[in-house]
């Protein structure tokens, strides 16, 4: 760069020849040389602001075209948590209280049309016709040369159908994933798995949804993707259910009954080990409900749960029960069984005239009738159907599946003498087995409520005292007499000691009034009667046997009992339950001292500073 | 030296910007192979669940007494009874096979050495 000088000489020497002020000079060329100066200044300085502005500006802009195309696309979720959410299926499990799956997901396809993409319509539908033999050809062919643009074929193919579509080879015919349910033990606890079928579909996905029982019961615990997959597991022993099904329904089928069920109850914690009703169904291929005719005739029928039958003289042991918990009576107390017994214009009779007194157990042992009625009568009204109410036989029960709250008992609206009187012999009163089941397991868990449930170990609260534990033993020790000498004893099984009452209720007629010749026969029970376990309960719709004199019988104890024993003979030991005998095996001594394993120093040790 | 600074600035950006780009593209990577494990993940449950069903499946009770009722003549199996109860006291266990002098120990009693 080249410096002009502030006092040039040559202009100087000039100005002095013309007398002028050489300073003026300099001053003029300081000046000129500070707007020099100040230009470059102004120049940078805007160079700097252009250039801020516009990275202002690109940022502003950028942020703004994001904004922009945020705005306007559709909305996604981050990659790497739409792949993990879509490994966990759709339903939960359900297993029984030792894992066994009793309901699991498997993955199907499901086959759908779209017509006008075929190539050849009629070829397709005669391929289809052929693989599905169900489905009509002369539709098939109507439909595909319609103007229909989709239409589902089948909702689920087994993966051999599924090729043979593909070998048809239109393309036409599209797949879609389907998640079926399936019941890999079929019929086996049927009634209380229920079924699931299909909710909303599209082509890619469908919904599952419980339709009956524990499935439509827990259908959003089941599908709620928070348990992470973890199975239901229900309080069922899958052995002891099998067992039980089979049981009875021979026993059925021996006893000539149109229907029966089985309750087994664990009585420390109310959980269902096994529950059948017969007939059942295959929840895989569940049955469409009946639409006319009587409801509980349909195999979906949970005799069980739904049932409402009067169930006779089981209900005998509460009246006695509570009189024995009040101190009204003992054991050994008289009580006037004259039958028949007159209350206002009616008549009540016993089975077989048992004369003139009868003591309390004998009321049990021999289940009179007149003689229960006595006892509620020292009871009154009031306290006999305050005490039946904590039973719980008033409402429904609490079990967890969709059919419960219809299996809410017939309650008498008014409670005359004679009302009081029938409904303390089980007449009158219509309660589910499973009421049954959860009153005599009260008796048995020394007089705390028990509430039936179908979940294994879950944490409950005890139950409430209704009967003091004196009395409930008391009560047990009667219904044990009931099977050692009374009318149950084709129940006695040896070691188990069960304790139980028969119970033989004419079954009402639909128009009012009983049936001369049809009976619901049932056997409550508990054992090991010094140590309640169990309850076991056995219900027989219209049972009718020939007995050995050549005589038609249709009483709990020659129908219901039987089965009974036979199921405690095939279920106890399968419980792991120890039959109690009397025989003295010899002890044996070990003839060696087996090395065993320290276990695992997890124990906290003593240790010593010293 | 300030030529020296923008040229080591000039250099710190290029490298730090190819550093960003090629981890870009190991994240990508990253993601892509994970996506590929969660797909055989998937798959492998699904999988899993095929054959639990089927387990449980062969394993119906159902079948099982089929099985047995075929095969009683080999296996004689009954169900479950009262008596075959035991305390382990009454138990006349076999005596352990005599030790050998290298092993001492005598825990492994051998039931085929069984006593009448």
């Amino acid at each position: 760069m080249i410096r002009t000088p502030l006092r040039p000489l040559a202009r100087i020497l000039r100005a002095r020849d013309r007398g002028e002020n050489p300073d003026e000079i300099e001053a003029e060329n300081r000046r000129l040389r500070h707007e020099a100066i100040q230009d470059k200044a102004r120049r940078r300085a805007e160079g700097r602001l252009v250039l801020m502005s516009a990275c202002f500006v690109m940022a502003f802009v950028t942020v703004g075209v994001r904004m922009g195309a945020l705005a306007s696309s559709e909305p996604s979720e981050p990659r790497a948590q739409v792949l993990s959410a879509q490994i966990i299926s759709q339903r939960a499990d359900i297993t029984d209280r030792r894992g066994r799956v009793l309901a699991t997901n498997l993955l199907t396809h499901s086959v759908y049309a779209h017509p006008h993409q075929m190539v050849d319509p009629v070829g397709a539908a005669r391929g289809l016709a052929a693989i599905f033999p169900d489905l009509d050809q002369d539709r098939l062919i109507r439909d595909f040369t319609g103007s229909r643009k989709f239409m589902w074929i089948k909702r689920k193919v087994s993966p051999e159908q599924m090729q043979a579509v593909h070998d048809i080879g239109e393309p036409g015919l599209l797949f879609g994933p389907r998640e079926m349910r399936i019941y890999p033990n079929g019929r086996i606890a049927s009634h209380i798995l229920g079924g699931s079928g299909f909710g909303q579909e599209g082509v890619s996905s469908a919904e599952v949804l419980g339709i009956a029982g524990v499935e439509k019961a827990f259908d959003n615990w089941l599908r709620d993707p928070s348990n992470d997959g973890a199975p239901l597991a229900l309080s069922i022993d899958l052995t002891a259910q099998s067992a039980m099904e089979e049981v009875l329904d021979s026993g059925m089928k021996l006893m000539n009954a149109k229907g029966a069920a089985g309750i087994l109850l664990e009585i420390e914690t109310g959980e269902v080990v096994a529950m059948a009703s017969l007939p059942d169904f295959d929840p895989n291929n569940r049955p469409r409900p009946l639409l006319k005719g009587d409801p509980s005739d349909s195999p979906l029928f949970n005799r069980a749960v739904q049932g409402q039958y009067e169930l006779g003289s089981t209900f005998k042991i509460f009246p006695v029960a509570q009189a024995m918990d009040l101190k009204l009576i003992n054991p050994n107390t008289g009580i006037n069984s004259a039958s028949p017994m007159k209350i206002g214009k009616y008549l009540i009779h016993d089975f077989h005239n048992y004369g003139k007194q009868l003591s309390a157990t004998d009321v049990i042992v021999k289940s009179s009738n007149v003689g229960t009625v006595r006892i509620a009568q020292m009871l009154g009204v009031e306290r006999q159907k305050d005490f039946l109410e904590k039973l719980g036989l008033f409402k429904p029960t609490t079990i967890e599946m969709v059919e419960a709250p219809t299996g809410k008992p017939l309650v008498p609206s008014r409670w005359p003498a004679v009302t009081s009187a029938t409904v303390s012999f089980g007449h009158g009163l219509a309660a589910s087995p499973l009421h049954l089941a959860a009153a005599y397991a009260t008796i048995g868990n020394k007089g705390k409520t028990v509430t039936p449930t179908l979940i294994h170990g879950r944490k409950r609260a005890e139950g409430e005292q209704i009967l003091s534990p004196r009395a409930a033993e008391l009560s047990i020790g009667m219904l044990r007499q009931v099977v050692t000498r009374g009318t149950a004893r084709q129940a006695e099984v040896e070691g188990y000691e069960i304790a139980g009452k028969t119970g033989t209720a004419d079954k009402p007629r639909p128009a009012g009034g009983y049936y001369k010749d049809k009976v619901v026969a049932t056997f409550a029970s508990l054992f090991p009667a010094s140590d309640p376990k169990y309850v076991l309960i056995v219900t027989l719709d219209e049972p009718s046997v020939v007995n050995a004199r050549g005589r038609e019988s249709r009483t709990a104890g020659a129908t219901a009992v039987p089965v009974a024993a036979e199921l405690v003979r095939r279920l106890a030991p399968l419980l792991g339950l120890e039959a109690r005998t009397d025989e003295k095996l010899p002890k044996i001594a070990a003839r060696f001292q087996p090395r065993v394993e320290p276990a695992p120093g997890d124990a906290i040790k003593l240790v010593s500073n010293k | 030296m300030r030529s020296l600074t923008y040229l080591a600035v000039t250099l710190l950006v290029m490298g730090l910007a190819f550093w960003a780009y090629r981890e870009n593209y190991r994240t990508q990577a990253a993601i892509s192979s994970m996506s590929q494990v969660q797909r055989e993940i998937a798959r492998l449950r699904e999988d899993l669940g095929v054959l639990r069903a089927e387990w449980a499946y062969l394993n119906r009770p159902e079948r099982l007494a089929e099985l047995v009722d075929l095969n009683f003549e080999r296996l004689q199996l009954v169900p479950v009874d009262s008596d075959q109860f035991m305390g382990l006291e009454h138990i006349d266990y076999p005596r352990p096979p005599a030790a050998t002098p290298t092993d001492n120990t005598g825990d492994d009693a051998n039931p085929e050495e069984q006593k009448p």
